[in-house]
Formats: C-alpha cells, sequence, structure tokens
C-alpha cells in the first residue's frame, strides 16, 4: 500500500497544482485539504514533480501549502444493489440522503455512500462451491424492484477463481461477504458491492452484436420515421427552446425498455425536477409499478462544480453497464453532452492546451467517439442479451449544426434527430425536422408505404418553396394536392400532442394502423374542382384524423371516425373518377 | 493578525499580484493608494504570487500600494433596512446614507441540492396578454427579455415588476445608463414600491469589476430573503454588460477565448447565477427576470445564446411588442392547464394561425393574389396585433381568452381553426360574440 502526498503550489479557478512526493496515477482520485473538508479531485495532467488536479467543488478558500492525499485509486462508481430509484450527483453522492444531512444547499467536501448500506436484501445463491469462475459470472441475485438483481464476481478481478464457499440463502446487507473465492494462492471475498472506475468500459460478456431490434418510444415520428434499436445510439441536437429536454422526458416515460438512467448534465435543475417529483407517482403501464422504480437520475446541473459535470456522464454509463450485465435493456439519456464538452474545453483552457476548433480540445471528437461506442447489445456469458441505448442531446452554440460538438456526435451515433426552430416556432411538435433528420436502424412499418411518405413531405415541401416564389395562382392543382398530402401528413402523423393522454404515446400496434390509413391517402389518386375545395377537403380531414388519434383505440370513437374517414376517401376517391371520366 | 502587503509586482489591466502566502482562493483584501481604498479579490495563485482583481481598477494604483487580506470572501449585509436603499456593485451605498453590515453572507453560495427543489406551481400575473395567455410567468422562473438597444425593456421590466405580486424586489443594474438608474429609481418610487426595493446599480461610469459582482450581491441578498420567506422577483439588467465584464477579465488575464472572445465558462458563469432562481419548499421564493441585448439583433451571438439554453424561456421584444415566435415560457405547462379549460387551445391555435397569417403577408408583399383564405387571414392578423399584442393592453387573463375566441368566431369557421371538436362545441361563441367561458358551451 503506498501513500503519496503533495502540497498546493498553484490555483487558478477549479485546477489546482500540486507539488508531490512519491508515484502519481494519471486519474486518480486525490482529496485537498481546506480546515476539516476534505475536497475531491482528479490528477488530469503530470509535468516533473507537480500534477495539475480538476476539483470536483468549488475551490475558495484552499491555500497555496495545502496538505493533499493520493488515494491509488481511479475516479470509481460504487455497484450494488439499491441504485434503482436514487437520484445521485456526478460523484455518485445520493442528493436526498445529502439533503436530510445539509439542507436546502449542497455542502462541498460531504461524500455520501451511494449503495445503502442500512437496508437487507433478500439473496439467492446461484453456484456451488467448486465452481471455476471469471470476472462478471453470477453468484447469486436479490430481487430489486421488479428485476433479479445478480450479484457478480467483480469485474475488477483477472484470471479464474474457484469458489470456496458462498453465503446460504438469507437476508444480508449489501456489504456482507456472499462468496470466497481462491486461486491457490490468494483469495478474495465477493461482497454485494463493487467498485468500477468509470472511465473504462465494463467487458465481462460473450460478444457484442449488432442493434437491430427497435426501441418502441410511442412517438410516431421516431419509431415510424426515425428509429432507434435497442443498443444504438442517437443525438437530438436542436437550438434552445425547441423541445429536446420536453422529447427527452417523454423518451423517459414511454420508452418500452426495463432501466432508464438519466443524465442531466449541466443542465437547469428544473428539468430534473419534473422527473424527480414526478416519477414516483407514475405507473409504469407495463410492470404496474411506479417509474421511479426503474430509474436512475444522475444530476449534475449547471451550476454544480463543472468538473464533476464531465464524470457525470461516465458515471451514467458506468451504472447502464452494469445493468446491462443483468440481461436488462437499459436507456441512457444525457442531457446534454454539450455542456460535458463545454468542461472538457474550460479544463483544456486552464491546462493551456493548443485549443482546436472553437476552442474545444483536439481530443473532443475521440472522447465523445469512445462514450457514445459504450452503448450496444451483447450476449452475457450465459447467452441473455443486454442493451445499453444512448440518447444524447446536443445543444450547438447559435443552433448551428456545423460546431464541432454536433459533428463530432454525428459521426458516431446510429440516427440523428434534428429538431428545427422554424418547425418549434411553428408550434409543430415534436420538432423534428422530417428532411434533415435520419437513422440507420430498422423502422415498425414496411419500405413501401414509408418510401412514399417520405417522398410526399419532400415533394410537399418543394411545392410549398415553389409557391413562395410563384404564388398560389401559379401552381397546378395537382402539385398544390401534394402540398396538402405533406401538410396533412406533417399535422396527423408527425406530430403529436404531448399533453393528450391518448395521442401522447402511440403503441407501435397503433401506428402501424394509422400508418396504413395515412399511406392510403397519401397513395390515393384526389380530383378537386379547385384549390379552396382541395384545401376545405384536407382541412376537415385533418380535423377528424386529429380527433382520432385522441380516441383510444379500440374504443368505439375510435372506430366511428374511422368509418368516417372511409367515408370521406371513398366520395373524394369517386369524385376523382367523375372528374377524370368528364 | 492579517500581515500588510506593501509591494506590487505586476499591473495589468484591474489585476494586480503581490508575494503573499497563507492567503485563501477568492479572499478578499483591502488595496490603498494615494487614490483611495478599494476592495480586490483573489482571482489566481500561483507559487507565493497572489493575483488580484481590484474593484476600482487598477488606475492609480502605485507598486507601493498596501494589500491587507481580509481572511474571508467577498459579502453582503442583510437586514431588512436595506428595503429602500441604493447600494453600488461593491455593497457600499450610493445614496448617501449610512452603510449597513448587519449579518454579513457571503456571496456566490453553494447551489441548491436538486432534490430539495419543487415543481413551480404558481402563475404570476402580469395583465399582459402576450405573457399571461401565450407565455405565462411562473414563480421561481428565470426568464430573460431578448431585445435590440433601443427597445423599451426596461420599461416593460419595470410594468412587469410593479404589476407582479411579490414581496420583495431586487434590481441589480450592470452598465446601466445613469437615467435608467433614474428611471427605475423613480417609477418604483412614484408607484409606492421602493420601499420593498433594492437597488445594486453599476452604471457604465463605474468600475468594470464591480459590474461582475452585481448578480451575485443581489441574489445572495435575495436569497436571504427567500429563506426568511419571503417571494422575490430579481430584476437583471443587463446581463450582455455582465458578459461583457467576464470577457474584459478573461482577456486579462491571458484565456484562450473560445466564441467572439468570451471565455469557454461563459456558460457555467452564467448558469451560477440563473439558477438562483428557487422555490424554497416553506419558504419563500425568488424569480428573476432579466435583460439580455443582443448584439446586431443576433440571436446567435454568444451572450443571448448561452442564455437561452440556461434560462427557462425567453421573451423577445421586438417593435414594441413581445415576439410571438421565439417567445417562450417553459414552465407555462405547469400552470396553464388549471387556469381555465380553453387556455392551452387558444394559445396554441391563435399562434398556429398566426404563423400562416405572417406567411400571407409575406406572399402579399411579393405581390400575389390573395385568395380567401388568405384574406380571413389579414383580417384575424390586424385584429390579433393590436388586440393582443400591443404592450398597452392591460386585461386579466379571463378576459385575454374571451377576446381570443371573439377574434376567432369572428374571422373564422370553426374548422378552418383545427381546434378539435369537442371545444369548439364547448367554447366557440354562438352569433360571433365572445362567449362567458366554460358555463357559455
Amino acid at each position: 500500500m503506498r501513500e503519496s502526498v503533495g502540497k498546493i503550489t498553484g490555483i487558478n479557478g477549479n485546477m489546482v497544482s500540486v507539488g508531490f512526493t512519491g508515484p502519481v496515477i494519471q486519474n486518480e482520485v486525490a482529496y485537498l485539504a481546506i480546515g476539516d473538508l476534505r475536497l475531491k479531485a482528479e490528477v488530469i495532467r503530470v509535468r516533473g514533480g507537480v500534477a495539475d488536479l480538476q476539483v470536483f467543488e468549488d475551490t475558495t478558500g484552499l491555500t497555496v501549502g495545502g496538505h493533499v492525499e493520493f488515494t491509488g485509486e481511479l475516479l470509481s462508481a460504487e455497484l450494488g444493489p439499491g441504485l434503482l430509484g436514487q437520484v445521485f450527483d456526478g460523484l455518485q453522492n445520493p442528493l436526498h440522503p445529502l439533503a436530510e444531512r445539509c439542507g436546502f444547499f449542497l455542502r462541498r467536501g460531504t461524500y455520501l455512500e451511494a449503495v445503502p448500506r442500512d437496508r437487507a436484501w433478500a439473496f439467492t445463491p446461484s453456484i456451488e462451491p467448486g465452481r471455476r469462475v471469471r470476472a462478471g459470472d453470477v453468484i447469486g441475485t436479490v430481487p430489486e424492484g421488479i428485476f433479479a438483481h445478480r450479484i457478480m464476481v467483480p469485474f475488477s478481478l483477472q484470471g479464474s477463481w474457484v469458489v470456496e464457499d458462498v453465503a446460504p440463502a438469507g437476508e444480508w446487507r449489501a456489504d456482507h461477504v456472499v462468496a470466497r473465492l481462491g486461486d491457490g494462492s490468494r483469495g478474495h471475498e465477493v461482497r454485494m458491492i463493487q467498485r468500477w472506475p468509470v472511465k473504462i468500459p465494463i467487458g465481462g460478456y460473450a460478444e457484442r452484436l449488432r442493434p437491430t431490434e427497435p426501441l418502441i418510444t410511442r412517438m410516431r415520428i421516431l419509431d415510424t420515421f426515425f428509429p432507434v434499436a435497442r443498443g444504438g445510439t442517437y443525438c437530438i441536437p436542436g437550438p434552445f427552446g425547441a423541445g429536446k429536454t420536453v422529447l427527452q422526458q417523454l423518451t423517459s416515460r414511454h420508452a418500452e425498455v426495463d432501466v432508464v438512467i438519466v443524465a442531466a448534465c449541466g443542465e437547469r435543475a428544473g428539468e430534473v425536477v419534473e422527473t424527480l417529483r414526478e416519477f414516483p407517482h407514475l405507473e409504469d403501464p407495463r410492470t404496474g409499478r411506479t417509474l421511479m422504480e426503474r430509474t436512475i437520475i444522475i444530476c449534475n446541473t449547471s451550476s454544480m462544480p463543472v468538473a464533476a459535470r464531465e464524470a457525470s456522464v461516465y458515471t451514467a454509463v458506468t451504472l447502464a453497464e452494469y445493468y446491462r450485465q443483468m440481461a436488462l435493456n437499459v436507456l441512457l439519456l444525457a442531457d446534454s453532452t454539450s455542456r460535458w464538452a463545454q468542461a472538457l474545453r474550460e479544463m483544456s483552457g486552464r491546462l493551456e492546451e493548443i485549443p482546436g476548433e472553437e476552442a474545444f480540445p483536439a481530443y473532443l471528437e475521440s472522447v465523445m467517439a469512445a462514450f457514445y461506442e459504450r452503448g450496444g447489445v451483447v450476449r452475457l456469458r450465459d447467452g441473455g442479451l443486454g442493451s445499453v441505448t444512448i440518447g444524447g442531446a446536443v445543444s450547438p452554440a447559435g443552433g448551428n449544426f456545423e460546431e464541432p460538438v454536433t459533428q463530432a456526435t454525428l459521426k458516431v451515433v446510429g440516427a440523428f434527430h434534428g429538431l428545427s426552430r422554424e418547425r418549434s416556432n411553428a408550434r409543430r411538435f415534436p420538432a423534428i425536422d422530417p428532411l434533415d433528420s435520419w437513422s440507420k436502424y430498422p423502422s415498425i412499418v414496411g419500405g413501401e408505404d414509408l418510401e412514399l411518405a417520405r417522398r410526399i413531405l419532400r415533394e410537399g415541401n418543394d411545392v410549398n418553396q415553389m409557391m413562395k416564389v410563384v404564388g398560389e395562382e401559379g401552381t397546378a392543382l395537382a402539385d398544390f394536392v401534394v402540398y396538402l398530402k405533406g401538410e396533412y401528413l406533417d399535422a396527423v402523423y408527425l406530430q403529436q400532442d404531448a399533453y393528450d393522454p391518448v395521442d401522447g404515446a402511440s403503441s407501435s400496434e397503433r401506428q402501424r394502423h394509422v400508418f396504413g390509413l395515412i399511406a392510403r391517402v397519401l397513395r390515393m389518386p384526389m380530383g378537386f374542382e379547385d384549390k379552396d375545395a382541395a384545401r376545405r377537403f384536407f382541412q376537415e380531414l385533418g380535423q377528424v384524423t386529429r380527433d382520432w388519434n385522441r380516441a383510444a383505440m379500440g374504443a368505439d370513437e375510435f372506430v366511428r371516425i374511422e368509418g368516417r374517414i372511409g367515408a370521406m376517401l371513398a366520395e373524394v376517391a369517386e369524385h376523382a373518377q367523375d372528374l377524370s371520366a368528364g | 493578525m492579517r500581515r500588510i502587503y506593501r509591494r506590487v509586482e505586476r499591473i495589468a489591466g484591474n489585476v494586480i499580484a503581490v508575494r503573499a502566502s497563507g492567503v485563501g482562493y477568492r479572499e478578499l483584501a483591502e488595496v490603498v493608494s494615494a487614490r483611495g481604498r478599494s476592495l480586490a479579490q483573489v482571482i489566481r495563485q500561483e507559487g507565493d504570487v497572489v493575483s488580484l482583481q481590484v474593484f476600482a481598477g487598477s488606475r492609480g494604483i502605485s507598486t507601493e500600494a498596501q494589500v491587507r487580506f481580509l481572511g474571508h470572501p467577498m459579502r453582503t449585509a442583510y437586514s431588512g433596512s436595506l428595503l429602500g436603499r441604493v447600494f453600488t456593485g461593491s455593497g457600499e451605498p450610493r445614496d448617501g446614507r449610512p452603510a449597513i453590515d448587519e449579518n454579513p453572507t457571503e456571496i456566490g453560495g453553494p447551489s441548491v441540492n436538486p432534490s430539495r427543489r419543487v415543481i413551480p406551481r404558481r402563475m404570476i400575473r402580469t395583465g399582459i396578454p402576450m405573457i399571461d395567455v401565450f407565455n405565462t410567468l411562473v414563480e421561481s422562473q428565470k426568464l430573460p427579455i431578448f431585445s435590440v438597444a433601443g427597445e423599451p425593456y426596461n420599461p416593460l421590466l419595470a410594468r412587469i415588476a410593479l404589476q407582479a405580486e411579490v414581496d420583495v424586489i431586487v434590481l441589480g443594474g450592470m452598465g446601466l445608463k445613469h437615467d435608467d438608474y433614474l428611471f427605475f429609481r423613480d417609477t418604483l418610487d412614484e408607484a409606492g414600491a421602493l420601499a420593498r426595493s433594492i437597488l445594486f446599480v453599476h452604471t457604465a461610469a463605474d468600475p468594470v469589476v464591480e459590474c461582475l459582482m452585481v448578480p451575485d450581491i443581489s441574489l445572495a441578498v435575495a436569497e436571504r430573503f427567500a429563506l426568511d420567506g419571503r417571494r422575490v422577483l430579481v430584476l437583471l439588467t443587463d446581463m450582455t454588460n455582465f458578459s461583457d465584464a467576464l470577457k474584459e477579465v478573461a482577456i486579462t488575464m491571458e484565456q484562450i477565448p473560445s466564441n467572439r472572445g468570451y471565455p469557454g465558462d461563459l456558460y457555467s458563469q452564467l448558469a451560477a447565477r440563473y439558477e438562483k432562481a428557487v422555490d424554497f419548499e416553506g419558504a419563500g421564493s425568488i424569480t428573476i427576470l432579466a435583460v439580455t441585448t443582443m448584439p446586431g439583433d443576433d440571436v446567435t451571438h454568444p451572450v443571448p445564446d448561452n442564455t437561452g439554453y440556461i434560462t427557462e424561456g425567453q421573451f423577445y421584444l421586438r417593435g414594441g411588442r413581445i415576439e410571438p415566435f421565439g417567445s417562450l415560457s417553459r414552465l407555462k405547462q405547469l400552470v396553464n392547464g388549471e387556469t381555465r379549460g380553453d387556455h392551452r387551445t387558444i394559445m396554441n391555435s391563435m399562434i398556429q394561425i398566426y404563423a400562416s397569417f405572417r406567411e400571407t403577408q409575406e406572399k402579399m408583399a411579393m405581390g400575389f393574389r390573395m385568395s380567401d383564405w388568405d384574406r380571413k387571414l389579414l383580417r384575424y392578423g390586424g385584429r390579433f396585433e393590436s388586440e393582443m399584442m400591443g404592450l398597452d393592453v392591460n386585461i386579466p387573463l379571463e378576459g385575454a381568452l374571451d377576446r381570443g375566441w371573439a377574434i376567432l368566431a369572428d374571422c373564422f369557421e370553426p374548422a378552418e381553426t383545427g381546434i378539435p371538436s369537442r371545444l369548439i362545441e364547448r367554447f366557440w361563441p354562438r352569433g360571433g360574440r365572445a362567449g362567458p367561458g366554460p358555463a357559455g358551451g
């Protein structure tokens, strides 16, 4: 056991230089003394006998000459049962217990245990003494909410070990030794808690697979047009006020996954509060339990220390990978990755590194890529499948997607949901631009109809652009109908009223059904006397279809309105024939 | 006993450096030179060289100036006797009355534990339909007014302050013209609101470093009042001046600029201030309204851009009116569901149709023939602008909603509005007159 110590030689914002004796490891955690407090920091550069540390707290009051202790451990997350339902800061400090201790305000230098120690878990062993095990193998399970939480051989153990002893079934606390392992010369005690360095991906699975199965979000524009796959990655760039956060909140509610991890990274605290206060009262329709029981919130909001903001996304993805090892589907929503990139930029500036574009550090792209690559579907050694899907919001400066963070992200994700200011100004929600966005994952509806719908959107937009130049009177009736079809598709299918209990969440079954009918409208030849007649028809059809969207599927009203739409279409089809015959 | 240092090693911009030991980061010092006294704050330490930012600026500071460290970071007084008073950015009286030093409180304190925050639920009524109906202001919200220089943003700020129901008003003025400072003081005074107001004013003629202290000192005082159960409205004008002061200091300190010369931590700096807006469960609240002037009417300028990401919406002030496009209160959904059943419908439909009106206006400007539909839109747009958008319109929310239905019914057939049928049945005025609300359906 080594113990390195040092003394503060310089302070600049949240960067502190420390002269040290003994070995120092890059990215190891150190504590800076200030009175009775010890502030957590991480080594980010070593030059000669001086280490530069980023401090995860406010540095007010630190003095040159102050004492520093190095721990020899990389910045790590604590893994074990009882994480679900909790709210942590970027360093995995549980915020509710912190509030009980410190009141309204955060207090620097207070670090609490992430996995609750005072709670007993009903342990069921699933392995016998004498078996050979490796890191990640399952020793037993405890029930956590609706899941069987697997207690695993610590991921950090190297090589193969023999199980010498396993705790019997019973109620044990998280720090109880549930198994003893040996490899002839050494022994190791396995507890329910283990630690893992957050910046290193958790391995211990058999293989990584290609993400193909859709992750249903119950938002039509996503599932039908720009789908996300389980184990895939996607990004939501958009200017402020375009609805990134609302979109993420809706996804966190409705997405069909087992565990949701929300990483509120450098954004408003108010945004997290809604999730925090409402999830405990919202029922997950699939399990009948509250949404909070399947959710973890990592909350390092914009006024909390900047260095911990960078740590927060890594803490979040580490927890996601941990639950993936239990054959669960995990969705990680990071809002916003731009703030994390800005934290990198701030620190890079203090280190006086040579700046890249917009003063972001040159390693921005590789850091972002490495983060998104931690998503994925894996086959575990017992054959089970688990996935981590990563959705990152991006807040581009000036709403300009050419900026470095958006571009670095686009290179590494599988779907791009670009929000547009124009659409949000026109109150078209979700404000995802249907012409710019893309996805490499398979949709829940068939290819031909989807192609048709995309074509109508594109052509309708072209007609609209043209009309701005030549006016409505200079536009052919046939083109005008294409434009109206595009607008109709937009209004009744792409747009969705998040505040309506029915329209707010559309199941994949309903989407297929409704989209079938919409595709019929788009495909149909239509004839009208003039443009006003065409507009009137689509206004009425739009009205009826929106009412349809608000009727629960299978309800009498749903069937009745569908009949009415059918009648309206039959009438206009007949009219088309009359016109072509006459 | 605190030591006094008498040798200034470096003077550059507003920053001086001395060799000293045992000094805490961000500690305050008093600098005495022939020109007078000023406070200064430690902003960097390298070995025994301590860099200090001098509040009054470095002009006239001698290399033999006296530097005495005070052993604590920047503080402000807190007491009820602050009400009705005017101070500078460093907390000195500006109104010629005695200084106050009760309950010294550190400024720029820690942030609120997110788990202790509550969902804001109380609407703040302003009597301005563009706010009440379309972008409702909510207690504990932080909202900037984006505007170009020359727009009446300070009168708007003052009017909201006077009409809003709050206990304490804290005004933080940064780089204010002296006239504007007097305007605020006199307006609050005439309306009898000065006795519940505290003004921290930095005028354009004052040293730039004091500008940096204004938001922190205003918010620290507001926070204490809020913890004592008061509902506080903090007005900050103009945050672009604050950001420019940040830029000036960062460049002096040879920091690498990120975007148009602003430091890379501009977002975090602004967020640290705006995030002080809070509703303390079981106590009071802080609501922040700030002015952000947009140089060149460019919303992608780093200051409005970063602000937009931090705040809970924004009001665009353009042509003396709150512009419906782009203006947004992100918290409105938390309160406008409980006002009246048609609030959200009027809010959405009127804006959607107004957007179509703007398109028609463009078409008209290009000389295209107007269809029947276009003519309806033009009629609607005109009425909307004069009867809803004007800043002189002062009616309660319910009156504004009734007026909205009246305008719609006067201009359109129900199906043309895109409003769901069940709401049409309930609220559409019979005979083109405004319905009295739910009972009229």
